[in-house]
This record gives C-alpha cells, structure tokens and sequence, in this order.
C-alpha cells in the first residue's frame, strides 16, 4: 500500500493496519462493536491480501487461548473483542501478560451487563486494569490506526514483551467514518521489523512454559511482572517517539490542550478528549482559564509525567467512563487522586462519570460538567462522584 | 492409512521425553501414558497441556520434566492454545518465516479438563481441522483437587463429591462417551488405549501423528490414589478394564470403527472382577453389578457389531 489519505470507517482501518504488520495469526470470536473489524480482516485474508491464519474461534475463552498458543511459537498476533467477550477471555487475558506473550488487541470499549447494553463506556477495560497489559486510549481514526503499529512494536520489544490493548470507544470510533492518513508498506516495513521471539515454542530448543509456583517463588514471579509493566516505560516512549519521527504524528502518555497556563483542567481518556477540546476552545473565548489533560497511557500509569501536567493546577475535573462500585470515585480520579495525595501544589479533584452506556455528552454537557466542577471544587466539595445526568 | 505397527519392546523409542525424577504418585498409570505418548511422537513435537495432576507433577518452578517443548495456559485451554501454535507455526512455514519442519503439536488434559470444563473449546478446535492431535488421560475424576467426580466417572463410583451413602450408589450418572463425541466431529482419528497394552497405545499414537488433520486419543489412565488399590495394581486394573469390556480397545479411522483388541474367550472376565478390588466400587451390592454388567455387555456388542461391519 502507498501513502494516501482515506475516508474510512475505523474499524475497517484497524484491519488494514493489521494486514500492513503482516500479522501471521488472528483469533477472533464476534462481538458488537467489534465485529466490523474482524469481518474486514477474515476478508482480507479470504482475498490472500494478508498471508495469515484467521482462527474463527468458538468463544473470547478460546480467542485469548489460541492468542497464546501462537504468540509462544513465536507469530505476530493479534485478536479484537469488547465487553461481555472481554469478561469472558479475563482468566487468560490475566495469564497472556503473566507468561509475558507479545499480542496486540483492539478493544473496542463497551459496557459490563446487566442490563445487557451494546453500547460504549469504559467499565469493561476497567475490569482488566490490574492484569499486567499496556493499556493505550486513542482518540480518532488516526491515532487508532497509528496505534496498531505501535501496539506491536512496544509489545514485541526485547525489553518488553508484554500484550497491548489498543482501547477505542465502542461505535463512537469504531463505526465512524473518518480521513485516515495510511502510511506505505515500506515505512511500515521499517518501523515494524518482522517479530523474532526468543525462546519461542520449538523442538529446536525445548523449553518448558507456564510452569507451576510454590508460595517459595510465586511472590518473586509477581516482582517480576511488576518490574516488567514498569520497565516497559521507555520503551513505549521509544516506540512512539520512533513513529513521530517517521511520520510526523507524535503521541505521549499525557497530553495536554491549553493546559499551560490554564487554572483547571478537564480530564479525559478515550475519544472524549476531542469534545472536551472544542468545549475548552469556547470557554476560553469567554474567558475561562481551562485546559484539557488526556491520559493516553493508562498502564503503566505514567505517574511523573501526569504529576507535571497537574501539579500547580487549582483544580481537576475527572470524566471517568465507568463506575468503581462502592468506592466513591471513578477508577479514573481514584488513580489520579492517589497520584497527587499529599504532593506539593496539587489540584483538588472532583470526580464525574458520564456517558454511561454510550448515552451521549454533548458540548453543552461537557460545558456543564466543567463549569460546574470548578464550581464544586471553589467550595471544597470533592469527595465521591456525582453520576452526571441522573434522571429522577 | 500407513501401517505402523510397535510389536516389539525393540522396536520402541529408547529416548525419554518426559524425565524421571517428577512427582507423581507410586503407580500412577497417567504419568506412563504421558511417556509412552511422547515415546511414540519422538523429539519433533510441542505439547500444551492442562492443569491438572500431569502439570502439577512435572513443571514445580524452577524445574521441569519435558524434554519436549511445553506449554501450560489454563485449565480448560490446551486444545485451544496448541490449535494456536499449530496457526502460528503454518503461518511462519508458509510466510518463510520459519524452516519447514513436520511437528506434531499436541493438546493434553484429564478427563475433567476434557469432558468437563475444556469441552467447548476442544470441540471448537477439533471442528476446525487443526492438523493436532489431543490427548485425553482419563483417570475417571478430578484427581489433583482430590477424586471429585467429573462427567467422566463411571456409574456407581464414590468419589468425594459422589460419595455412596444410605440414598446414593456414588457417581449416579453414566460415563460421557467422550471417544463417540470426538468421532462424531467426522475428525479422521480416533482411538481408545490404556498403557496396560503399550504396544497397541504406541501404534495407535504413531497413526494419529501420521493422520493429517485433527486426532483424538483417549487413555484410560488407572490412578491408584483415586481408585483405592494398591500401586503395584496399577497396570492390573487397565489389563481388567480392557479384559472385562469395560474400557474396548478400538478405534475410528475415517468414520469406521474397528476393535484393535478383542478379549479371547480365555481372557474375557466378568465385570464383577474388575470392580471388586477397588475401593471406589466396594459399596455395590450384586444387583448394581449385574445392571453394570447388562450395560457394559450391551455397549460393547454394539461396538463388535460396528467394528464387524467395516
């Protein structure tokens, strides 16, 4: 493929971009609002566009599974899912990162049943937060699209070996058609040298994977797996610092809009930050000193860098996609909070969580949530949450 | 189909796979299956394997049993993770990525991992034609947990979630016929086997691997622990297994069936003598024998029947 500038569904995106890192194995189970994109990759192979396995699988479980199987042979990998698919495939999603299996996921963001709900929020990652992947939030078509190579190149680093989710909110990215700016196969090439895994599954070179832990060595293992989340660090910074390079579009864990000189923030993560972007344009014309903070690198959590965008701020206001029942705060603001406890010059936080189940927040909404949470924090009232939009 | 035929100790694999020194129980027939089916595959294959008692045994970290290379994920997974390596390792061959090589790539599980939790996913990867060949050691209940009964466990077992009481005869349901589930895929390769008869559970694994496309073995693997007999019976009980009926030899290639072992009228016992002895059957009366025995009768006259068809 040739440079050129697409209008394109997202989804459809996400499959291209797999068929350019010459993935050797998809395993997939069909899931809304996942399934444009596996749909357009069993094409693509079914056309002999992209030389790889499509593993149709019978269930997310098996989809994970199988995603373990080829990554420990040493094949570039990649799988997709949402939701209910996610909560299903958890147990080896858990494992995927244990037995530090290089993959990379689209998950298209969706909403836990019940009441079952298509539609998108935050709440299934969420449930995977602690399982030892890297988690990186995109915001449009282009950043997904830019994402998938990056995905592979963090995950399949030496260094690294660790499985990433590429998060995208479910419909409101992954069925949206946008201009996408593809890069050619040769920068691709460049970029992405093929995948060699040391110590991958072969009769050349037996090794034993997966082994059992006695209480003696299984704290130790899990030392190990923390250092390796946290070692991944540089070497995420490295892989999207090489794609600005090449490309001209960079992306950091934290990024800012107008933040600056700004008094407060708005928070976001996911494809809100563009909305929250506008909404601060216009508030700022009539005089509102706000910018916008987006968390692009969820795990590891890039705690110094969001320290240096949030200390000396006087507020933040936190727009969390899901709720962390019975702890009053979204997992959001209970991270961020937690990160500025007891810092020097750090900003109160209040906490809202809005658009739940894809219901929608608008420009006025984000307009309400802004001005009223700098309302909220001028009278110190900043414990909990408030549930923006509550009917009844 | 190629003939091979291991009719002599000569004639098999010197080499050790799977190394001693691992941990299971004295007598344990599961741990000589698991060898004698490396013993058949050779060097040139990967084995994923469930939790269970064969993983716990062999692979305390930091050391290992395998000689082969070796994968455990889950529980109820390995078929569905070695239908992944198998993808994986076609796709580099393909792509160049790697050196053509012939490798067998196997799933291994207990009868719980199989006929229970890793049902679906096993099913999903035999429907898809993965050219693997899955390894069902049946030991007849959820022995690692400690004898818990799975689907797997033949009527009238006490285990210790189907204990006989004053209103239970112990396991109340008939054994899943998880060797009529495989074949009913239309996979090329089925089999039953018990190391009790090595030869014929070496030749059986060597067709399987020489069989494109997905295979399925099923061991009756006599675990000593969870049966209540000694450990120097070990061998016995699968010898009174196949002898009595219980557990046929046979298999089912390209949809035919044929018995690969028939018992001499010499040989054949009642089924009374292979239950007697152990402990998880001492609670039956003679009429729970003889309803026993009608089903075991009438399910392998069945199979002569299918198996004199062909």
């Amino acid at each position: 493929m040739a440079k050129v500038r697409k209008g394109v569904e997202v989804s459809i995106a996400i499959a291209d971009a797999v068929a350019q890192a010459d993935v050797d194995v998809i395993a997939a189970y069909p899931i809304t609002p996942q399934t444009h994109i596996v749909e357009h990759l069993s094409e693509i192979v079914a056309d002999g566009e992209l030389d790889a396995e499509f593993i149709p699988v019978e269930s997310e479980h098996s989809a994970m599974s199988v995603c373990c199987g080829s990554s420990a042979v040493g094949a570039r990998t990649f799988t997709s899912t949402s939701s209910q698919g996610l909560a299903l495939m958890s147990e080896i999603f858990f494992i995927a990162a244990a037995m530090r299996l290089p993959m990379v996921m689209a998950l298209a963001n969706r909403s836990l049943s019940s009441p079952l709900s298509i539609w998108n929020d935050h709440s299934d990652v969420m449930m995977v937060r602690d399982a030892g992947w890297i988690h990186v939030f995109v915001d449009n078509g282009q950043e997904t699209y830019d994402n998938i190579f990056c995905a592979f190149r963090m995950s399949e680093d030496p260094e690294v070996m660790l499985p990433v989710a590429v998060n995208l909110d479910g419909f409101i990215l992954t069925h949206m058609i946008e201009p996408v700016m593809y890069e050619d196969d040769e920068l691709i090439r460049k970029y992405l040298p093929p995948f060699k895994m040391k110590n991958a599954l072969h009769p050349d070179n037996p090794v034993s994977m997966g082994c059992f832990g006695m209480p003696e060595i299984y704290t130790e293992a899990q030392m190990n797996r923390e250092m390796g989340v946290r070692n991944s660090y540089p070497h995420i910074i490295r892989a999207w610092d090489e794609w600005g390079r090449l490309t001209g579009r960079h992306y950091r864990p934290v990024e800012t809009y107008r933040a600056d000189d700004a008094e407060y923030c708005i928070v976001t993560m996911g494809s809100y930050g563009e909305t929250a972007m506008e909404v601060v344009d216009t508030l700022r014309e009539q005089g509102e000193k706000v910018g916008v903070i987006k968390i692009r690198l969820w795990r590891p959590f890039p705690l110094e860098e969001f320290r240096k965008a949030a200390l000396g701020k006087k507020h933040l206001i936190v727009l969390d996609r899901a709720i962390s029942f019975g702890t009053r705060g979204g997992p959001v603001a209970t991270e961020l909070r937690s990160a500025l406890y007891g810092r020097p010059g750090a900003p109160s936080v209040v906490n809202y969580v809005a658009g739940l189940a894809g219901r929608d927040v608008s420009r006025k909404d984000f307009t309400n949530i802004i001005l009223q949470g700098k309302q909220k924090a001028a009278s110190g009232d900043t414990e909990g949450f408030t549930l923006y939009g509550l009917r009844g | 189909m190629a003939k091979t035929s291991v009719s002599s100790p000569k004639n098999v694999e010197r080499a050790e796979y799977l190394a001693p020194g691992h941990r299971a129980c004295q007598g344990c027939a599961e741990v000589l299956a698991v060898r004698l089916v490396l013993k058949a595959l050779g060097k040139d294959t990967i084995v994923a394997m469930a939790t269970g008692c064969m993983e716990i045994v062999t692979s305390p970290l930091p050391i290992t049993s395998w000689r082969v290379p070796w994968i455990h994920n889950a529980f109820e997974n390995p078929s569905a993770v070695i239908s992944g390596g198998e993808a994986g390792m076609k796709a580099m061959m393909r792509k160049g990525k790697l050196p053509q090589k012939k490798i067998n790539f196997v799933g291994m599980g207990g009868d719980g991992a199989t006929a229970d939790i890793g049902f679906g996913p096993l099913s999903g990867a035999l429907e898809r034609g993965h050219d693997m060949i899955y390894v069902c050691y049946d030991n007849e209940a959820y022995m690692n947990t400690g004898i818990q009964r799975s689907s797997s466990t033949p009527y009238g077992a006490s285990t210790t979630t189907s204990p006989a009481g004053k209103k239970s005869i112990g396991q109340q349901t008939q054994k899943k016929n998880m060797v009529e589930i495989a074949a009913a895929h239309g996979i090329p390769y089925v089999a039953t086997a018990c190391p009790s008869f090595p030869f014929d559970l070496l030749d059986k694994v060597k067709k399987a691997s020489e069989t494109p496309g997905p295979a399925y073995i099923h061991i009756l693997s006599v675990c000593p622990t969870g049966w209540r007999i000694q450990p120097s019976d070990a061998i016995k009980y699968g010898r009174l297994a196949v002898n009595s009926c219980v557990f046929p030899l046979y298999e089912v290639a390209d949809g035919r069936h044929r018995l690969t072992y028939r018992p001499s009228e010499k040989k054949l016992i009642p089924v009374s003598e292979y239950l007697s002895g152990q402990g998880r059957f001492r609670h039956l009366t003679d009429h729970d024998i003889e309803q026993i025995q009608a089903r075991v009768t009438r399910d392998y006259e069945r199979l002569v029947k299918l198996s004199d068809q062909e």
